[in-house]
């Protein structure tokens, strides 16, 4: 009697986790509910030097937020590299948190799964409308003619950093303005060990960005108006050759960095090594590292010779940022919605933002004098006049995979010697083609 | 043609623990409780394993199925059971060679293949000459045996990651050796996570991660050959080489055949060497089908290329086993003869 009650027993056990395993779902399919509404789920995306530190800036946020309004808020702190996978794999269980970062180029692709929350007109409303946000941070935030799939939260663009010491020490007065002169500088800084221009070459994503602007730069984009993908494109193969020629022709990026894919770019620039980046945001990077507030310089990102940053030809940012989702399953949709009114008010805008050393989305936020030193002056300038957003379209992420890795493969190539051509070039980018229509 | 009849019922097993007959055939008679009892004890007891791998091996296994005849994208992810049918698309642009994706996969798959290989023989060899080394006794002998088996216990992807900061170009410990101390392969330090040196990185750990378990099963084996055969074959005059090729070899024969298969299965479908060494993307050398496979579904988002991709590796992987167990069952057969 006793063997068969332990039987018994195993069975209702394993039955019970594979009734767990299963159930527990919030999923309700509609626009959410609020059947929990005293707590959230949160993942914030990794923001500052490492997780540690975005946890410690974003404990005190939520705690002044749950004294407000009794609403627990249960914070993850994700690495990027996790977390397109992870919001991918909540979408399918539909076991995702409440509110959560989404990276501003994704916005589309995310927009097409139709697990977001739609900001219509009344969710803008709950949150003190869609006015209050710049533009161009809206317009990264889902597809033209849609209502957006998110709310912006942090804004960035790309600055030229330089160390002030080596251009010193070079006899290098100022930062190159264009191209032209980023090469005929670098000549002068890549001597010695040292390097003129750091480069993430294995980062997928962060060859895109670039490669984005230089392609703008050459009059191109990466989709035609239909929405098809153009890659390989003469001006595209021009635009990609000439990013990847710094590194194989002008040598003034260290072979080494075509492995780089875990910012060591931004190391080798605090520890003297390279004397420039192409970064959004790094300040706060750049003190963990060691540095101090006035050894680095900030400048706009070069442009075609002769010309000033601007729109058109002259872009050179892409618009980065981080936006705030709701998961259209939520358990909590007014808790939800009171987060991110909280999350976008002024307040917590300057006080993020500030520390993030990003710009905030929110127009009231951004005429804060903690947004009027040089770094942040450079970048809101950019933002605001010669940025342009990634591609909204839904195959936006496939696209930073595709091109990304061609990239990659190219700045591999360089390193080891092998010959860049604009035939290798173009061969690469077909073949990043020709894998997204499949 | 006749139909062959149902087979007889004296032709059915007696159950066990008891005589069979009356109490079966006995209509209306009720078996004793405790009888009862102890038949289905065993199928209660396996009751939480069979429901356990239906939910961890087989509905997984079916989803996959299903999806790889779907067109599974981001556009239904959410909801993926309402992905459209799309018969066996999936498949034919898996093995297109005409098209990028069918020949980067076919690419990716001989990559496999030559890297299985290489690794399963390097582990094999390297583990057997071990075990045989180590069945002397010696001093120290069990500290190395402890020390074999470290890259065994250690967790991989502690063990893989710092391989990646060795095999680092401007940093790493294996440029430092073979090019600062040693002076080999020139003046300028060579990359090992890209390009073409990408697949030694790989198979260098690989082998590294595999021959302690080949290791540990050949010595296990070695330890259950009889000393008195050796020592018979010494008093018949077979030297070292002899006794390996003639006592040590065949003993660990059918050991052997499973352990091979377990490291071909393993190596082939390694997934996070290569993902931890070289992340989402590997280089074109070093391009392993199944970080090639993760990265169709889960980088470019084509869930039903990447299904469909899944289950053709799970065929082949099957077929070879089949072909491998049929091969070696008729050798352990000759053998028994």
């Amino acid at each position: 009697m006793r063997r068969i009650r332990a039987a018994s027993a195993a069975v209702t056990a394993s039955l019970l986790a594979a009734a767990t395993a299963c159930g527990g779902g919030n999923a309700n399919g509609g626009g959410g509910s609020n059947t929990a509404p005293r707590e959230l789920t949160y993942w914030a995306s990794n923001q500052g030097p490492d997780i540690p530190a975005d946890q410690a800036t974003l404990a005190p946020e939520l705690k002044k937020f749950e004294q407000r309004t009794g609403i627990k808020v249960k914070l993850e702190v994700v690495p990027w590299s996790d977390l397109l996978n992870r919001i991918l794999a909540a979408t399918a269980s539909g076991q995702g948190p409440d509110v959560l970062n989404i990276g501003n180029t994704w916005s589309a692709s995310l927009q097409a799964t139709g697990a977001l929350l739609p900001w219509d007109a009344k969710n803008f409303a709950a949150i003190g409308g869609k006015d209050r946000f710049v533009e161009s941070a809206i317009g990264s935030a889902g597809a033209a003619g849609k209502d957006p799939a998110a709310v912006p939260l942090y804004s960035m663009s790309y600055a030229l950093y330089y160390n002030k010491k080596m251009f010193k020490d070079a006899g290098v007065a100022k930062p190159p303005a264009t191209w032209d002169e980023m090469v005929t500088i670098g000549r002068r800084l890549s001597r010695g060990g040292k390097w003129a221009l750091g480069a993430e070459g294995a980062n997928p994503s962060n060859n895109i960005h670039q490669a984005f602007v230089f392609s703008h730069q050459h009059g191109a984009a990466f989709f035609d108006a239909a929405g098809k993908p153009t890659f390989d494109t003469p001006a595209n193969v021009a635009a990609v050759k000439q990013y990847v020629d710094l590194m194989a022709k002008d040598k003034i990026i260290a072979p080494g960095n075509a492995e780089y894919d875990k910012n060591q770019s931004l190391q080798d620039f605090a520890n003297g090594k390279t004397a420039m980046v192409l970064w959004q945001s790094a300040a706060s990077s750049f003190k963990a590292h060691g540095m101090k507030e006035g050894d680095w310089g900030v400048a706009p990102v070069p442009v075609p010779a002769g010309g000033t940053p601007g729109a058109g030809r002259n872009v050179n940012s892409m618009v980065a940022g981080i936006n705030l989702a709701v998961f259209k399953n939520t358990d909590n949709l007014d808790g939800a919605l009171k987060f991110v009114e909280f999350m976008t008010g002024d307040e917590e805008q300057k006080l993020l933002n500030a520390t993030y050393g990003s710009i905030p989305p929110v127009k009231a936020a951004q005429s804060d004098p903690a947004f009027a030193g040089e770094d942040s002056t450079v970048l809101r300038t950019t933002l605001a006049t010669s940025a342009a957003p990634l591609p909204q379209v839904p195959e936006e992420s496939q696209f930073e995979t595709a091109v990304g890795t061609a990239v990659k493969e190219l700045f591999a190539d360089a390193a080891a010697g092998k010959p860049v051509t604009t035939e290798s070039v173009r061969a690469k980018l077909t073949k990043a083609q020709q894998q997204m229509s499949s | 043609m006749t139909n062959v009849p149902p087979a007889p019922s004296s032709l059915t097993p007696a159950p066990p623990g008891g005589t069979a007959g009356p109490g079966r055939r006995g209509a209306g008679r009720a078996r004793p409780p405790g009888r009862r009892r102890r038949i289905a004890l065993p199928y209660l007891l396996l009751l939480p394993a069979l429901l356990l791998e239906l939910l961890v091996h087989l509905v997984p296994m079916v989803m996959g199925i299903v999806a790889s005849f779907s067109e599974l994208t981001q556009f239904h992810i959410r909801d993926w059971t309402g992905a459209p049918w799309a018969g066996f698309d999936n498949y034919e642009l898996a093995v297109d060679l005409n098209r990028p994706v069918g020949e980067a996969l076919l690419t990716s798959f001989l990559t496999t293949c030559r890297f299985t290989l290489l690794s399963v023989g390097l582990c094999w060899l390297i583990g057997t000459a071990a075990a045989v080394f180590m069945q002397e006794a010696f001093r120290g002998r069990g500290f190395l045996r402890a020390l074999f088996l470290v890259p065994y216990a250690l967790p991989v992807y502690a063990a893989v990651i710092t391989w990646s900061f060795m095999f680092q170009r401007d940093n790493g410990l294996v440029n430092h050796v073979v090019h600062d101390q040693l002076g080999l392969g020139g003046a300028d330090h060579t990359f090992w996570l890209l390009g073409d040196n990408s697949f030694w990185a790989l198979l260098t750990v690989s082998v590294w991660k595999g021959w302690p378990f080949a290791f540990l099963i050949v010595t296990a084996a070695l330890q259950n050959i009889p000393k008195e055969l050796y020592e018979a074959a010494a008093l018949d005059g077979a030297g070292t080489w002899q006794q390996i090729r003639r006592i040590t070899l065949p003993s660990v024969g059918p050991v052997n055949q499973v352990l091979v298969l377990v490291l071909f299965l393993w190596t082939f479908n390694d997934f996070n060497t290569p993902f931890v060494l070289f992340g989402k993307s590997a280089p074109e050398a070093a391009d392993l089908i199944s970080i090639h496979i993760y990265q169709s579904s889960f980088v470019t988002w084509n869930f039903g290329a990447g299904s469909a991709m899944s289950v053709l590796l799970l065929l082949f992987l099957l077929l070879v086993t089949a072909g491998y167990l049929l091969v070696t069952r008729g050798r352990r057969h000759d053998d028994a003869r």
